[in-house]
């Protein structure tokens, strides 16, 4: 008996490693291949031996060619960026906006707009998308990138996480200000939003993953290539230079770097985000 | 308390403008769209667009006879499969990484990378290990297997991508079941620890029912996200893979509305896919009673 016991844990410790090592490997190992095979400076890359999984001749040249033979790169950046940067400040100001009454403040139709919003969480919203692009042609904004933007600049899920930060901020506060005379905008502007600051922060950082990688609505909303968002380009580049690998490697390596870094800076928040986003 | 209720309504004016136009039309529009014969490309003499025309259920008739529609059902209902083994493998691999140990960080962030990857990104790199000479049958060759035509066949394609959803999804539940763990008590576990039951047993019949709620939420995160799926498949197998093999119903709606322009019968397949999703969501909540979204509110 205690004999198992002290063989246990240390088959468990091996066991755990070699599930977490494979998986890491599995997890990682298609990037790694990517970005081996963008550094690949001769014609073929064929794989014949494992050391076929280095470049046989190491060269940057691709990531140069890739922008002379795709001239609209930088401006696939710049539009993510764009799109990215309003995207966020719009989810951000209308989630907060509007989670503050669902959380504070009791009024009739309450209920009814909670059951909405929650309902349209369990609908396959892609297929808005019809209505949508019919909606935004009359509007006379299709090909635009504000038409990219509007759809999305209310998301259910930053009111619901914007809510729950609302209603822990504990009454005697607001009572307090209330009592010195302050106003609704004051109290929601000097003392809610301040209070709720790191919701906020996880709310604009999923907002910018969101916007970042969204994929299907710009693609159909979008005609003019010089107007896609960097996950369009990749996938109109993806087509254009199939025959070519090496290019197409080096443009998705650069289009993961940034959202790769901000990732790595922020992890703590991903994560808080994650749980705070789903489990109450 | 004397606030006004017109406050409250001005707080959520902004959104809920937006919401109405962009969401909440869109749903009942498109159920209206889906009894109507309505193509983009059919303008009259003065250059106008032919207005929708109600033609009831004609759009559901042609639907029960369309071969492809039958097809992108049977795709995206086969897509679920893949529910229950991303469930598995994230809870298994939460367990590995929940106790602290050396290293542990550097593992729970390489899970978690696929997950803020963009989807055209991860359908590229996957397309290029997939591929016949790539690495994927590069590796099977050392061990003697393969070449396995992941995408090009179609008895693969369709299971090919479900494996890159699997892999991509992996990240994101781990973290949510992390989360699951920390509210399960140690006592249990030590309590049955203490009664000679090994850590498989304690995986299996105290850390599974005890996640329950956990589980529930995400099965039905899960199987929404699998109904919905759509950018693997465009960058991955263009045009819905070897004779529509990996067509599934977004990717059919898609097809419809944005190229060939059919938006009343692309709105009667999205009604069915929402249909799907009622009817996959209300099997979910019945079958977990309480916790996922209910715990919402």
């Amino acid at each position: 008996m205690d004999d198992s016991h002290s063989k246990g844990p240390d088959f468990y410790a091996a066991f755990r490693w070699v599930v977490l090592v494979g998986t890491a490997f599995l997890c990682l190992g298609p990037f790694l291949f990517m970005l081996s095979t963008s550094f690949e400076g001769g014609d073929v890359f064929k794989l014949e031996t494992p050391l076929d999984l280095l470049p046989n001749q190491f060269s940057v040249s691709a990531y140069f060619e890739v922008f002379e033979k795709l001239p609209e790169l930088p401006s696939f950046f710049l539009n993510t960026a764009f799109l990215c940067v309003f995207g966020v400040l719009l989810e951000v100001a209308f989630a907060t906006l509007a989670a503050y009454p669902l959380a504070r403040m009791e009024f009739r139709g309450k209920g009814l707009i909670m059951g909405g919003l929650l309902a349209t969480m369990m609908l396959p919203t892609q297929a808005n998308i019809i209505v949508n692009f019919v909606t935004i042609r009359q509007l006379g904004l299709y090909d635009t990138l504000t038409a990219v933007l509007l759809p999305s600049a209310v998301s259910v899920f930053g009111i619901f996480l914007m809510r729950q930060a609302f209603l822990v901020v504990p009454k005697d506060l607001e009572d307090a200000a209330r009592m010195d005379g302050a106003g609704e905008w004051f109290i929601f502007r000097q003392i809610m939003v301040p209070l709720t600051k790191p919701s906020l922060g996880t709310l604009a950082l999923f907002s910018f993953v969101a916007h970042w990688n969204s994929f299907m609505w710009p693609l159909v909303i979008l005609q003019d290539r010089a107007k896609y968002p960097l996950s369009v380009g990749l996938a109109y580049m993806a087509n254009a230079f199939d025959s070519n690998f090496k290019l197409v490697a080096a443009g998705s390596v650069l289009a993961m770097i940034p959202i790769l870094a901000l990732f790595l800076v922020l992890q703590k928040q991903f994560i808080r985000g994650i749980t705070a986003g789903a489990v109450k | 308390m004397n606030r006004s209720p017109l406050t409250a309504w001005l707080f959520l004016g902004p959104a809920l403008l937006i919401l109405g136009v962009f969401t909440f039309y869109p749903i009942f529009c498109g159920i209206g769209l889906a009894f109507t014969e309505f193509s983009l490309l059919r303008h009259t003499a003065d250059g106008h667009l032919v207005a929708p025309k109600l033609v009831w259920f004609d759009n559901f008739r042609r639907l029960l006879v369309d071969p492809y529609f039958w097809k992108a059902l049977g795709n995206s209902l086969t897509y679920l499969v893949v529910v229950p083994f991303i469930q598995l493998a994230a809870i298994f691999l939460a367990v590995l990484v929940d106790q602290p140990f050396r290293g542990r960080n550097f593992f729970r962030t390489a899970f978690y990378i696929p997950v803020i990857t963009s989807v055209v990104v991860i359908g590229i790199t996957w397309r290029w290990v997939f591929r016949s000479d790539g690495l994927a049958n590069f590796l099977l060759g050392l061990v003697g297997l393969g070449p396995i035509p992941f995408l090009t066949d179609p008895r693969f394609a369709l299971f090919s991508i479900m494996f890159v959803t699997l892999w991509q999804g992996l990240g994101y539940y781990m973290i949510l079941y992390l989360a699951g763990l920390q509210t399960i008590n140690p006592e249990l576990e030590e309590a049955a620890r203490l009664d000679g039951a090994g850590p498989w047993e304690i995986f299996w019949h105290i850390t599974i029912p005890m996640l329950k709620p956990t589980v529930a939420l995400c099965s039905i995160i899960s199987c929404i996200s699998a109904l919905k799926v759509f950018g693997e498949i465009f960058v991955m197998t263009p045009q819905g893979g070897p004779s529509q093999s990996t067509l599934t119903m977004v990717y059919y709606i898609y097809l419809k509305a944005f190229e060939d322009f059919d938006m009343g019968y692309s709105a009667a397949i999205a009604l069915v896919l929402a249909g799907v999703v009622g009817i996959i969501s209300w099997i979910n909540v019945r079958y977990f009673k309480d916790g996922g979204l209910n715990s919402y509110g």
